[in-house]
């Protein structure tokens, strides 16, 4: 049977992508952010994981307005990035396993989440970004993403997005095949875009989610989403993410690796967080 | 949406909003063809027309005016991409929404290392 090894979880700010390509990740202002990476590589060269769940939202690449599912399951055996209009490179095709999808897709739907399918998929840099900050070589492991939506409301509640990622982790586990899977969670912590309230940031809000990570990690379901924006931020909410990819890796105490927080990369509080096997 | 009301600066994109805006978003979601991208440089006003904007929505589109993009239903993940072909970053953004200069507003978001550690 499958196994999950971790959960790992990342923001995945547009400009982390810009900075990747254009090799700056030894500049001042990025160098704290991408040394953080190198301890969850460490971690990822020993453990190394044969597939990926990623747990993102997309942000108007493969979804519009006029067909905005609220849970969306890749079924590809590849998956391409494109152009997002806003000028970071597209990257190269990942690889999907339509196997586990399928795995996913029928546990979900048998367990009540009636969650959209998709064989074919653009993946943008919420999906991207960890993937090359975790892999930076481009040898990151096949993989199934979990689109969430934060673009249009109502959103699904945190409470929602655990239960759905409990269910994708049980999929997992069951899914026949001696492999290790990770799962991750993209996003996030506290940041706002727009309005008057733009540059929004809740540092004491993000140390306390990330704390509970590990021993507590149902903590932030008890918030619904508007008191999630209202602490986190109209993007911050991308933490529904990380909550759906802690689910999947266990419904108990995990142990953590190691955790980074940096303010501010972009407009952003910038997280980067392991968790293994208790 | 209830509640929607209750935070400072910020209009949560709902159903009410997200048909408001849905020519203009419709629009910004077509930057993400190059070729849409130029053919929007070459005449602002008739790709405006083809993708149906209303009075309010052209004339925010004209000014380059974020708050009023948001105003007539413009949702911020599509609107970086009309801000991608202006060249504009989310630090511009925040600048303009604000009523920062560009440096006050990348100030503040260092400035926010300063917040308690704990809840």
């Amino acid at each position: 049977m499958a196994r999950i090894v971790g959960a790992l979880a990342t923001s995945h700010i547009p400009a982390i992508g810009g900075a990747i390509a254009r090799g700056l990740q030894k500049e001042p202002y990025w160098k704290r952010f991408f040394d953080g990476f190198d301890r969850p590589r460490e971690w990822l060269a020993r453990e190394k994981p044969d597939v990926v769940a990623v747990f993102y939202n997309d942000h108007g690449l493969n979804f519009f307005l006029d067909k905005m599912p609220t849970f969306a399951v890749g079924a590809a055996a590849q998956y391409r990035n494109d152009d997002e209009g806003w000028g970071i490179p597209t990257l190269p095709p990942f690889k999907g396993v339509p196997e586990l999808s399928w795995a996913i897709i029928d546990h979900l739907i048998a367990n009540d989440f009636d969650i959209v399918t998709c064989q074919e998929m653009l993946v943008d840099h919420a999906f991207t970004v960890p993937l090359k900050l975790f892999w930076p070589d481009g040898d990151a492991p096949a993989a199934v993403p979990i689109c969430i939506n934060t673009v249009q409301f109502p959103l699904p509640s945190a409470k929602r997005c655990w239960a759905m990622g409990r269910a994708v982790g049980e999929a997992i586990a069951g899914w026949d095949r001696d492999l290790k899977v990770v799962t991750i969670g993209s996003g996030g912590l506290s940041h706002q875009l727009e309005g008057q309230r733009a540059g929004f940031i809740n540092k004491p809000f993000d140390l306390k989610f990330l704390d509970t990570m590990a021993d507590d990690p149902e903590w932030a379901t008890q918030f619904s989403v508007l008191e999630l924006v209202e602490k986190t931020g109209t993007q911050g909410v991308e933490l529904i993410n990380w909550l759906a990819a802690r689910a999947a890796a266990s419904p108990g105490p995990m142990r953590k690796v190691t955790q980074t927080y940096h303010i501010p990369i972009s407009n952003t509080a910038a997280a980067t967080l392991v968790l293994e096997p208790a | 949406m209830a509640g929607s009301q209750a935070i400072f600066g910020t209009t949560p994109f709902d159903g009410t909003v997200a048909m408001r805006g849905y020519a203009l978003n419709r629009m910004c979601f077509s930057f993400n063809s190059a070729e849409n991208r130029e053919t929007f440089r070459a005449d602002e006003e008739a790709y405006m027309r083809a993708y149906g904007l209303d009075e309010a929505q052209a004339e925010a589109i004209r000014k380059r005016d974020v708050l009023g993009l948001l105003a007539a239903g413009g949702n911020v993940y599509y609107l970086a991409k009309f801000a991608g072909i202006l060249g504009l970053d989310v630090q511009d953004l925040g600048a303009a929404q604000t009523g920062l200069t560009k440096e006050a507003f990348k100030a503040r978001l260092v400035a926010q290392n300063d917040q308690p550690e704990t809840l």
